[in-house]
């Protein structure tokens, strides 16, 4: 592997990567506030660092899948922002001609697996994609992404014991963004350490920061090539904050104005990545505003194509019920 | 005093079972508890134990006798004070066996139930030889060949492997194929329907078995929201190709929750295809289609129908189309209709009509989702009158959707209304006699085909 942390192409690739969901999750918000997508819709603003961290760590062929928090987990998997936004419009130029929406879209060719609207029903179906790389013999890796909330659904147990009775190679990312929709994780869970989730399976977990890119990618690469080595499952646990409600009715008053503020002066992914990049002289002010603006653009674009994409044909409403 | 020790019932729809092994001996003393024999089932083999103290004064059934009824005394036990050497008494096993002609026959080879004689001729070239199958062993060869047909086929679920399916469908199979293509998993069911929905999102072909359908309610939302649902959230990009299947519907004396039919229930949901076949040879050649079919099929399987003996066409790759009914049995007065266990009873209702010089058309559904209402059309549009049977609850059952569907596409030509026999609208309930009412029975279907013929 040639990727290091240190490299100053891979810190600017981050940047660039986490930028793209800030703005597109930004768009998006707009776009919906304006009545052009329907609705759920979950952004993913201030959890940039863990996907494109997690991204960075695998290799083509590994597979991802999420829930319905997947925006962002698209972009970095390399989806185009076009066909991802034209799905938030439900139009026929999305991923799923506009029969998916916000919560599940899905790319084969990209190896995203969705996308899936109940929360925790990814764990048993990522667990099995592991499952499919083991029983196949290669040595793919699956990550299977929830959040806190998910932590607490029955399934996953049942997905962690199976994991590790067969060694499956899946690393359990836990975004643990600390509300389950408005409920935070004290109020909801016995043991908010989550990353101790599977100490009863024998499934080894850390706690990683989640707004820290470079830190995500250094705890997803050990975990991921753990599972490449058929150690069987492993567990980071993702310290990250959603600045945004849990979708786009959650007026989030469950927390106060100065804890939001907090994590986005002091903790904001992006910008903190963004001034190491400076300090380190890994890019200059006049690089990093090319990015900006070459982000803005693909944003724009983005937004253009999802509005003048044509509603799907009526007929599409008959189509792939079956195969 | 003597007591008979009776031949166990080891299963909630054991009839009988071969007699393997004794283990005492005439004459030996045995506390309760003990284990005294080892009676083989068509499921597994289980031992007895003595339920009482004392000596075992005579072994009434000799060891390796085979089709021993349950119920049968199998042995006589002389209680604390009775002479170990007085002869046999016949009185109290008399008493306890007013069926005398049972304990009689018992070393009989008594068949399992034949199946009758209905075979899917239109489907089995003309000339093929047919062998007699359960449709437990139909099963069994349908799984094998598609799993040695296709590697991507494998199997799993709570006891598939060492134990050789609880009830014993997938006898075999791990000695052919290994434990990595048949899996004994946790009891676990919302998380292995799940897994092995994710292993056919990456194109295996998971068979994954619930020992009973009751336990797949822990697993129903993937089923429906995963496993149904994602080729069409898709956009046509990628689905479930996949068969859950397992016995479903009331086994016998295993009350409410262990007793439930879901034929309704997977119906419902586009997206899904449903299979639930009577016959061994529909078993087998409908399993085929399920496991080669890209979209995830519910196999509706019944413990009852698991021993029935039928024959099945000996054909290198006997695979039947799902979506299709067949006419098993011709006639121009009124059309019965079902699936599953009931067929049992129409095939019958229909021999008593017969005496009465009705000629009944007998229809079997076969599968459920895509429901091939226009064979039961087209019987209705000949005979003029139908019964629909299950054994599942009456609302919103497959019996309501078949009387909308026929009211509204052959409503001129029925002579009296659609008729339906199903379970009665209340949980199962253990006691025997109460089990029996629950469930539609043959004077149930009497009297519904006679409201519908007027006589």
């Amino acid at each position: 592997m040639s990727k290091t942390a240190s490299n100053a192409a891979l810190l600017i690739q981050f940047y660039r990567d986490m930028l793209l969901i800030r703005r597109f999750e930004e768009r998006a918000g707009q776009l919906y506030g304006m009545g052009l997508i329907g609705g759920f819709c979950h952004l993913y603003i201030g959890q940039e660092a863990v996907v494109v961290g997690m991204q960075a760590a695998i290799e083509p062929g590994d597979q991802v899948i999420t829930a319905y928090r997947d925006h962002g987990h698209m972009l970095a998997a390399g989806m185009e922002p076009d066909g991802v936004m034209a799905e938030l419009t439900g139009r026929s130029g999305g991923y799923s001609r506009g029969k998916g929406g916000s919560m599940h879209m899905f790319s084969r060719e990209k190896n995203f697996y969705g996308g899936h609207g109940i929360v925790g029903a990814q764990v048993p179906l990522g667990t099995g994609l592991a499952f499919a790389n083991r029983y196949r013999g290669n040595d793919r890796v699956c990550l299977t992404y929830f959040g806190d909330g998910a932590a607490n659904q029955g399934q996953v147990y049942e997905s962690f014991n199976m994991a590790a009775v067969w060694k499956l190679p899946v690393v359990y990312v836990i975004e643990n963004n600390q509300y389950a929709m408005g409920t935070a994780i004290q109020r909801s869970t016995s043991e908010t350490h989550l990353h101790k989730r599977g100490v009863s399976f024998n499934i080894p977990g850390e706690e990683v920061d989640g707004m820290d890119v470079e830190a995500v990618f250094a705890a997803g690469r050990k975990a991921v090539e753990h599972c490449r080595r058929g150690e069987g499952p492993y567990i980071l646990e993702m310290k990250t904050y959603r600045y945004r409600g849990h979708s786009m009715s959650d007026p989030a008053k469950y927390r106060s104005k100065e804890e939001v503020q907090e994590m986005r002066e002091k903790h904001d992914p992006i910008e903190g990545l963004r001034a190491r990049m400076l300090a380190a002289g890994a890019i200059d002010e006049a690089g990093l505003k090319a990015i900006d603006k070459e982000i803005k653009d693909v944003v724009a674009q983005s937004a253009e194509f999802a509005q003048m994409s044509p509603e799907p044909d009526p007929k599409e409403l008959w189509t792939d019920v079956y195969a | 005093m003597s007591i008979p020790i009776l031949m166990p019932a080891l299963s909630p729809t054991m009839e009988e079972g071969t007699l393997a092994k004794w283990l005492v001996k005439e004459g030996q003393s045995v506390k309760a508890g003990d284990v005294i024999a080892e009676i083989e089932t068509d499921k597994a083999t289980m031992e007895v134990e003595a339920v009482d103290e004392g000596v075992v004064a005579r072994l009434l059934v000799a060891e390796g006798t085979e089709g021993v009824k349950v119920n049968t005394p199998i042995a006589e036990l002389e209680g604390e004070g009775a002479a170990v050497a007085a002869p046999p008494k016949a009185g109290p096993v008399a008493a306890a066996m007013p069926a005398a002609p049972r304990a009689a026959a018992a070393p009989a080879l008594a068949p399992q139930s034949k199946g009758d004689a209905a075979t899917p001729s239109d489907e089995i070239p003309p000339g093929t030889a047919m062998q007699d199958q359960t449709v437990r062993e139909a099963l069994r060869d349908a799984m094998a060949e598609e799993m040695r047909r296709d590697n991507a086929v494998f199997l799993m679920g709570e006891e598939v492997g060492q134990y050789q399916g609880a009830y014993k469908i997938s006898q075999g199979l791990l000695e052919e194929f290994g434990p990595k293509r048949v899996i004994d998993t946790p009891i676990t069911e919302q998380g292995f329907a799940g897994l092995g929905v994710g292993a056919s999102f990456a194109g295996l072909k998971p068979i994954v078995e619930f020992m009973t359908w009751n336990f797949a309610m822990q697993a129903i939302d993937q089923i429906v929201n995963s496993a149904a649902k994602t080729l069409y959230m898709a956009g046509g990009q990628m689905g479930s190709p996949i068969v859950f299947r397992g016995p479903n519907g009331a086994a016998a004396r295993v009350a409410a929750q262990h007793s439930q039919n879901y034929a309704a229930w997977y119906a419902h949901v586009p997206g899904l295809k449903v299979v639930a076949p009577y016959f061994a040879a529909d078993a087998k050649g409908l399993l085929k289609a399920a496991i080669r079919d890209p979209n995830p099929v519910i196999f509706l399987e019944n413990e009852i129908v698991y021993g029935k003996t039928f024959p099945v066409p000996v054909m290198d790759d006997f695979v039947l189309p799902i979506g299709k009914a067949r006419v098993v049995k011709p006639g121009t007065d009124i059309t019965l209709v079902s699936f599953s266990v009931s067929m049992g009873l129409i095939i019958e209702a229909a021999a008593e009509l017969a005496k009465d010089g009705i000629d009944a058309e007998i229809i079997d559904l076969r599968s459920l989702r895509p429901l091939d209402t226009a064979t039961v059309i087209a019987s209705v549009k000949k005979t003029n009158r139908l019964v629909v049977v299950e054994e599942g609850w009456p609302i919103c059952s497959i019996s309501s959707e078949i009387a909308a569907q026929v009211q509204g596409e052959a409503f001129d030509w029925l002579d009296a209304p659609v008729m339906r026999v199903t379970g009665k609208d209340v949980p199962m309930p253990y006691a025997a006699n109460l089990e029996k009412l629950a469930l539609p029975s043959l004077d149930d279907v009497m009297a519904a085909a006679r409201a519908a013929l007027y006589r």
